[in-house]
């Protein structure tokens, strides 16, 4: 602790590591090993890509280096100093910043102020100073690369412009070392391609970016180099140029896993789901589903692909009943259900994966067999006994420990919450519940957001399965790849309208990625 | 045996911080009452916390008679403190259980006056059924305003807990006075008071609270409703997507909540009050909340609860004539157990309690309450 290498006037030469992390092992009470002796460096003016399944360690590592967990061993470098990171502020004062996925703004506050937050300048009196900052924030923006109104409010930004002004915090704090958890996660293609922009910037700059993801072909695109985290140890280090994507998935797995699903041949029955003229209003009122006519027949996968806010979630909510459409006719297996309850719907086979799991698709603080049986809580042979209300714990309790095997889930008892499982296991658990044997259309909004390569193949199995037993499928993604790979018809959304359906042997990505863009008015 | 300790545990984490605040409480009380004893006529004496907790003791525990009063005392306040801890399970903060005391000692009273001299079978039951419907209704109100329009149910429960008070006076002058006194009041109860089993005051009601506290736990962990209720709590959008029905849940919590309430009113008045006057004092409305607070809306833990509080009200008293220590200490006592469960942190430095934080979600809904209401289920 001798002095704040913050300011230092001596800059390493650029392959010289600014960051070195050394053994660092850290195990949780719980007795997960979360870090097993980790070697990490990165060095100036580098993206280096930390690539891990979902409780991998990834995260752990990384709040270790901003000070949020205390490692049991190792020890962090920087500029080649050995440093002890107790807290953020100490983690910030030798330049380290850090994006969560989550982000840590104020949204009623404007840019400005969220960026100065906590390092306001105050003039005499005590009178918040903006005026300087305002200047300050405009120019580091220009300096990274895109447009910043210090004025607007957070609230009204984008998803995609908010992560900016994240980041744009950590740089006016004078970070030289940037953590991005997972940035991509809740990004659409054109802000990825925007953030990554300004990731260039930054590299070109002199700092030094560690990049965490699971996505293989981001991790290829951006980084310079790729570290690979398996169960809390480091597998593996590469360059992008002398690796692909099947290593990296075998690292990060474990085994060969096959990134591209081998869909089969399709065996349409019967129609299921039959949807006319659907208009859907969203939360602030306006028609978000502008006169939708759509059909799924029994074993097949009808993929719609759009830009994430063309209405894609208020037509899904609309079929599961969350929400009342003001028009149109939803029919499934003949039977008009367009005013039908959700329980209803459940009774008559419908399932429904919600894109957002922890919002919708669970209770957190629920134990795992209350949420492996949390849309048939009330059925036989949940409950019984007295006029049917007794909770049969038993059947849960058996209900849970089946799924949990079938599905792989790891979590170490059916009596922990689901609060304390990671992502990918969350959405297996939903998923698990969602996949009943008696369906008869399967909704599936995001199926596998967030998702590390192998729960994606295995979920993606099971759709197929599902099909093959003859279930109708709708799958929405804003992944159009996920689209492509799976569906045996493609829709395309736009503005609240089907603008365009392709058989899945006529579906390029390059047609259906500009129908998704334009709406296919200029064609 | 590996198990045992586990479940050890568990009930540990959950009923540490209470417990410690209790402690903390008494130890932050003992120093107002020595300097406080500075100013009176006892003297500066250091010692005088120890003789005046030991007389609340010995007034609340020593003798069968204060057993029996610090029971009696709690009855009340274990059926209010299931009535607010209920309404927390599923996300609501029900400040109105002094309105449904209320309506519920009134039902009471008019039903248990009229069947006065019927056999204690038949006016009993009745006039405590008719305590329970009034509080049920009067809990339903609030429920159907938020499950309707969305009106936040701390708002119009307190609205209610003044209309229940005045709509209730003028009942009493107007519409049910008993002839033959001097001031408003209902005839009285004969045959329907609650029957003493013990002693001189330790009624019937003693028995019904107790039971119902292994009712609403059966109905909380036990039943497909109590599920819902608990879901809607935690995730109403979570809820609402596995098919229930969240602004139905919320009318029936507020419904059984007010109906626990109207309950605690009609024991009150079957056991101990015996008939309705203008004034007569619904603070177990209010002390219900606290107990609830601090048995974590669960019912064993506000059964415990319930059962301090009634033994400050029974050795208060004593405490008083014995060592002059008023008892409005009580008061402070209790209002620092909330404080204390409020500011956790505190405990848990005080006492160096570790391990992960177990949140109260009990005090979120409070202070979600107050802060504009994002809690609870929305009414959409």
């Amino acid at each position: 602790m001798t002095k704040n290498s913050g300011g230092s006037a001596l800059q390493p030469p650029s392959d010289a590591p600014v960051l070195e992390m050394r053994g660092i092992t850290k195990r949780f009470p719980t007795g997960t090993l979360a870090n097993d002796s980790i070697d990490l460096d990165v060095r100036r003016g580098e993206i280096h890509a930390l690539l891990g399944e979902n409780g991998a360690g990834k995260s752990t590592l990384m709040n270790v280096l901003y000070g949020l967990v205390t490692p049991d061993a190792g020890e962090i470098r920087i500029d080649r100093e050995r440093v002890t990171i107790r807290d953020p502020a100490d983690a910030i004062a030798r330049g380290i910043g850090m994006v969560h996925q989550h982000f840590m703004l104020v949204p009623v506050l404007s840019v400005a102020e969220n960026v100065v937050l906590g390092q306001e300048i105050v003039r005499a009196g005590g009178i918040l100073d903006l005026g300087e900052a305002t200047k300050r924030i405009r120019l580091l923006a220009k300096k990274l690369g895109f447009e910043v109104e210090p004025g607007s409010r957070v609230d009204e930004l984008s998803v995609g412009q908010q992560q900016r002004i994240e980041i744009l915090k950590a740089i006016y704090r004078n970070a030289r070392i940037l953590v991005l958890d997972e940035p991509t996660a809740v990004l659409t293609p054109q802000e990825t391609r925007e953030i990554f922009g300004v990731l260039r910037r930054l590299r070109e700059e002199g700092a030094s970016v560690i990049f965490i993801s699971h996505k293989l072909d981001e991790v290829l695109e951006i980084a310079d180099r790729i570290t690979v985290i398996r169960r809390g140890r480091v597998v593996g280090s590469r360059r992008p140029g002398e690796t692909n994507e099947n290593e990296l998935a075998e690292l990060m797995v474990g085994r060969a896993v096959s990134l591209r699903v081998d869909r089969g041949r399709s065996h349409p029955g019967d129609g299921v789901l039959e949807v006319t003229e659907l208009r859907v209003r969203d939360d602030r009122g306006h028609e978000a589903v502008r006169g939708v006519d759509l059909s799924v027949r029994a074993g097949e996968i009808v993929g719609i692909a759009g830009v994430a806010g063309n209405g894609q979630d208020e037509l899904v909510e609309a079929l599961i009943g969350l929400r009342r459409p003001i028009a149109g006719a939803i029919r499934v297996a003949g039977r008009d259900l367009t005013r039908a309850s959700v329980d209803e719907r459940r009774d008559r086979g419908i399932a429904f994966v919600p894109a957002d799991r922890q919002r919708f698709g669970l209770v957190l603080t629920y134990r795992l067999d209350d949420n492996l049986s949390l849309t048939r809580y009330a059925e036989v042979p949940f409950a019984g006994g007295f006029a049917g209300i007794v909770r049969d714990f038993r059947s849960i309790s058996a209900n849970a420990v089946r799924l949990i095997q079938e599905f792989d889930v790891r979590a170490a008892a059916p009596s922990v919450s689901a609060g304390t499982l990671s992502g990918g296991n969350q959405q297996k658990i939903v998923v698990a519940r969602e996949f009943r044997h008696d369906l008869k259309l399967l909704v599936l909004d995001q199926p596998t957001r967030g998702l590390d390569v192998g729960s994606i193949e295995f979920i993606h199995k099971q759709v197929i399965a599902r099909r093959d037993a003859g279930v109708a499928v709708l799958l929405v993604s804003a992944e159009l790849d996920e689209v492509l790979d799976l569906s045996d018809r493609v829709l395309v959304m736009f503005r609240g309208r089907v603008v365009g359906q392709f058989p899945a042997e006529e579906a390029q990505r390059e047609k259906v990625g500009l129908l998704m863009a334009t709406g296919g008015a200029g064609a | 045996m590996n198990r045992l300790r586990e479940v050890a545990r568990m009930r540990w984490r959950q009923a540490s911080i209470p417990l410690l605040a209790i402690v903390l409480a008494f130890a932050i009380a003992a120093v107002v009452i020595i300097v406080s004893s500075a100013f009176t006529s006892t003297g500066f004496d250091p010692f005088l916390p120890f003789s005046a907790y030991a007389s609340l003791l010995a007034g609340a525990f020593g003798s069968g008679n204060g057993i029996a009063n610090t029971l009696v005392a709690a009855a009340p306040l274990i059926l209010g403190g299931l009535a607010v801890g209920l309404g927390f399970k599923a996300g609501l903060f029900n400040i109105g259980v002094a309105g449904q005391f209320l309506v519920g000692a009134f039902a009471a009273a008019v039903v248990g006056s009229a069947l006065a001299g019927w056999p204690t079978l038949v006016g009993m039951p009745l006039a405590t059924l008719a305590g329970a419907l009034a509080g049920a209704a009067f809990g339903f109100i609030p429920g159907f305003l938020k499950a309707r329009t969305g009106a936040h149910e701390v708002v119009t429960t307190i609205m209610l807990n003044n209309a229940a008070v005045l709509l209730l006076n003028w009942a009493v002058n107007d519409l049910v006075r008993a002839p033959g006194f001097s001031f408003p009041r209902t005839g009285d109860i004969g045959n329907s008071a609650l029957p003493v089993l013990l002693g001189r005051n330790l009624h019937l009601g003693i028995a019904l609270a107790v039971l119902t506290v292994f009712a609403v736990r059966w109905l909380l962990d036990q039943t497909t409703i109590g599920f819902e209720i608990r879901t809607v709590g935690q995730n109403p959008h979570a809820a609402r997507y596995a098919g229930m029905r969240p602004v139905f849940i919320t009318a029936l919590t507020m419904t059984l909540s007010g109906l626990l309430g109207g309950v605690a009113g009609a024991i009150q008045m079957l056991g101990v009050i015996g008939f309705y006057a203008p004034g007569i004092t619904a603070s177990v409305g209010f002390d219900s909340i606290a107990v609830a607070l601090l048995g974590r809306s669960d019912p064993i833990g506000i059964l415990f609860a319930a059962i301090l509080f009634g033994a400050f009200r029974a050795g208060a008293p004593l405490m008083q004539i014995e060592t002059s220590v008023p008892i409005e200490v009580i008061d402070i006592i209790q209002a620092l157990v909330i404080l204390f469960l409020a500011a956790d942190l505190i405990v848990r430095r005080v006492f160096r309690v570790r391990g992960t934080k177990v949140e109260i979600s009990e005090l979120k809904t409070v202070t979600q309450s107050w802060a504009g209401g994002v809690g609870g289920a929305s009414p959409t």
